[in-house]
This record gives C-alpha cells, structure tokens and sequence, in this order.
C-alpha cells in the first residue's frame, strides 16, 4: 500500500533535484495514465453487474457524502474566517 | 472544464467496454492499474518537485492563512463521518476514505479501487466529481454564507487549477496565493488520507 506513497516523495526529491531541467511532457504523461487508470475503472465497473445496476444508489451516496464533506469544510472555513477577519473588524468599529 | 470531461469520457468508454465484453481479456484482473498508478504517482511527484514555480508561491503567504487546508481537511473530515451516519451500510472510515478525496476524482477513485473495490471507487468518483461541480457552481452562494474562504475549502484539492479561476472571481484576487497554496498541500494530502482511511 505505502509503495505508491514511497514512489511520490521519491520522484518528488528527483524532480527537485533536477529542476534545472524543466520536464515539460511530464504533465502529458500523468494526464494519459489517468486516462487509463479511468478507463480500467470504467471497465470494471462495466462487467460487475451488481455496480451497474446499483449506480443510481451508488450516486445518491456520493451526493450524501459531498453535500456533507462541502458543508463542513464551509463551517470550518466560516470558523477561520471569523477568527481572523470578522473579529478583527468589530475591534475596529 | 473540458479536461474533466475527457476523464469522465474514458470513465464511460470504460463501462460500456465492461458491459459489452469488448476487449479479449478482463483489464481489470491484470495488474496493469497497480504500475499505471505506481508510474502516475511517481510522476505526479517529479512534475511537484521540478515545478519552480512552487516555492515562490509560498514566499508571498499570508502566514495565518496556513491554516486554510487544516480547516478544510478536518471540516470535510467531521462532515464525512456525520454522512455514515444516514449511510448505514457504510462503515465511517469508508465515508471518510471518500470524503479525502477532496475533490481530486481521479487519483482517489483510483486508489480506493485498488484497496477497496470498484463499487467504493466509483462512489469516490462520483463524490469528488460532484465536490468540484458544486464548488463551481455554487462559490457566489458560499461566499454570501460562509465568507470568503469557503469556496476554497469547498475546492477541495482543486483550487490550483480547475477552481482557481471562480475563487479570485468570487473571493477577489487577493486570493489567489492561499488557493494555489491550499489546493497544494490538500492535494499532497490525497494519498496519505486515502490510504490511512482504507487501512483502517
């Protein structure tokens, strides 16, 4: 499981370390494995009966979880942005 | 705009060849997407670190607002946990392995499908692509709600690029910074959440 995470920080040193050589295809690179990475998912979405035919379930739960994660994010946000700003505001006035 | 899209293209491509059985042998039973993602992740690295663009962003920080992606990670993190609650079927430590995707569908669809399985995967997907959707169509709202901040933590991952033009909209221009600074350092988090929630 960590591998992937070990190869991350990996490239990040390497690329950090060249960076007086500017790799400019990397981003074609990465957009093209997603693409792939994508398609296998779609593909074994596709033969697994069970996924298809609950897609519409499985869509209302990803809504329940965004709508939720948006809105504590929000409140969190909220909360930083009181303490910073708003307060301050009010010791002014 | 168009580049989601696309990615949601070769996600539909996908499913109707599964449907259909068009390709010879099942992609998905080969261990092709463990070196596709190992080679992505490496990748994903080398294009952060060669990017000298990186660094001198976060010279110009406003040093409180390094708070910024803590409070999104542990707003979007409670609010995740509170969803399992109305998805009983769902254990917490899945509905947060979904909610640290913070919008960055592709990479955590991926990954989820490869600890967790296609059907959580492609909740993943679903609920990040929806996170950037609602940050774009609803930053004014978010704005007039929660201040100036929120539609930052609302992108998620995505306020250094997608989101980036709809933040210094709404938010205004001084903006700018902190979202390519929080979109950065949520994005890095990604892969650690992710894994940390699916190891669980």
């Amino acid at each position: 499981m960590f591998t992937v995470i070990l190869l991350m920080l990996a490239g990040v040193i390497l690329g950090f370390s060249i960076r007086k050589y500017p790799l400019k295809s990397i981003n074609k690179f990465i957009t093209t494995l997603i693409w792939l990475l994508l398609f296998i998912l779609g593909v074994e979405v596709g033969s697994n009966r069970q996924i298809i035919n609950g897609l519409a379930t499985l869509g209302l739960e990803a809504i329940i979880i965004t709508i939720a994660a948006v809105l504590g994010s929000c409140v969190a946000a909220w909360a930083l942005w009181y303490a910073l700003y708003k307060r301050k505001k009010g010791e002014n006035a | 705009m168009k580049g989601s899209l696309i990615i949601v293209a070769f996600f539909i491509l996908g499913c109707i060849t599964g449907l259909y059985n068009i390709l010879p042998f099942n992609i998905a039973e080969t261990d092709i997407s463990f070196y596709a993602l190992c080679a992505l992740m490496f990748s994903v690295g080398l294009s952060v670190g060669n990017d000298p663009q990186t660094i001198k962003n976060f010279r110009s920080l406003n040093p409180r607002l390094v708070f910024l992606p803590v409070m999104t990670i542990l707003g979007t993190l409670a609010g995740a946990a509170m969803a399992s609650f109305v998805l009983t079927h769902r254990t917490t430590a899945e509905c947060m392995a979904v909610g640290s995707g913070f919008g960055y569908y592709s990479l955590s669809s991926i990954f989820i499908t490869e600890y967790k399985g296609a059907e959580l995967g492609t909740i993943a997907l679903l609920s990040n692509i929806s996170r950037e959707i609602i940050t774009l169509l609803a930053a004014p709202l978010l704005v007039r709600w929660f201040g100036n901040l929120a539609p930052i933590s609302s992108g998620g991952a995505t306020t250094m690029d997608t989101t980036l033009p709809i933040i210094t909209r709404c938010s205004g221009q001084e903006f700018v910074v902190v979202s390519i600074f929080h979109g950065f350092v949520v994005d890095f988090s990604v892969p650690f959440l992710v894994t940390f929630f699916c190891s669980l």
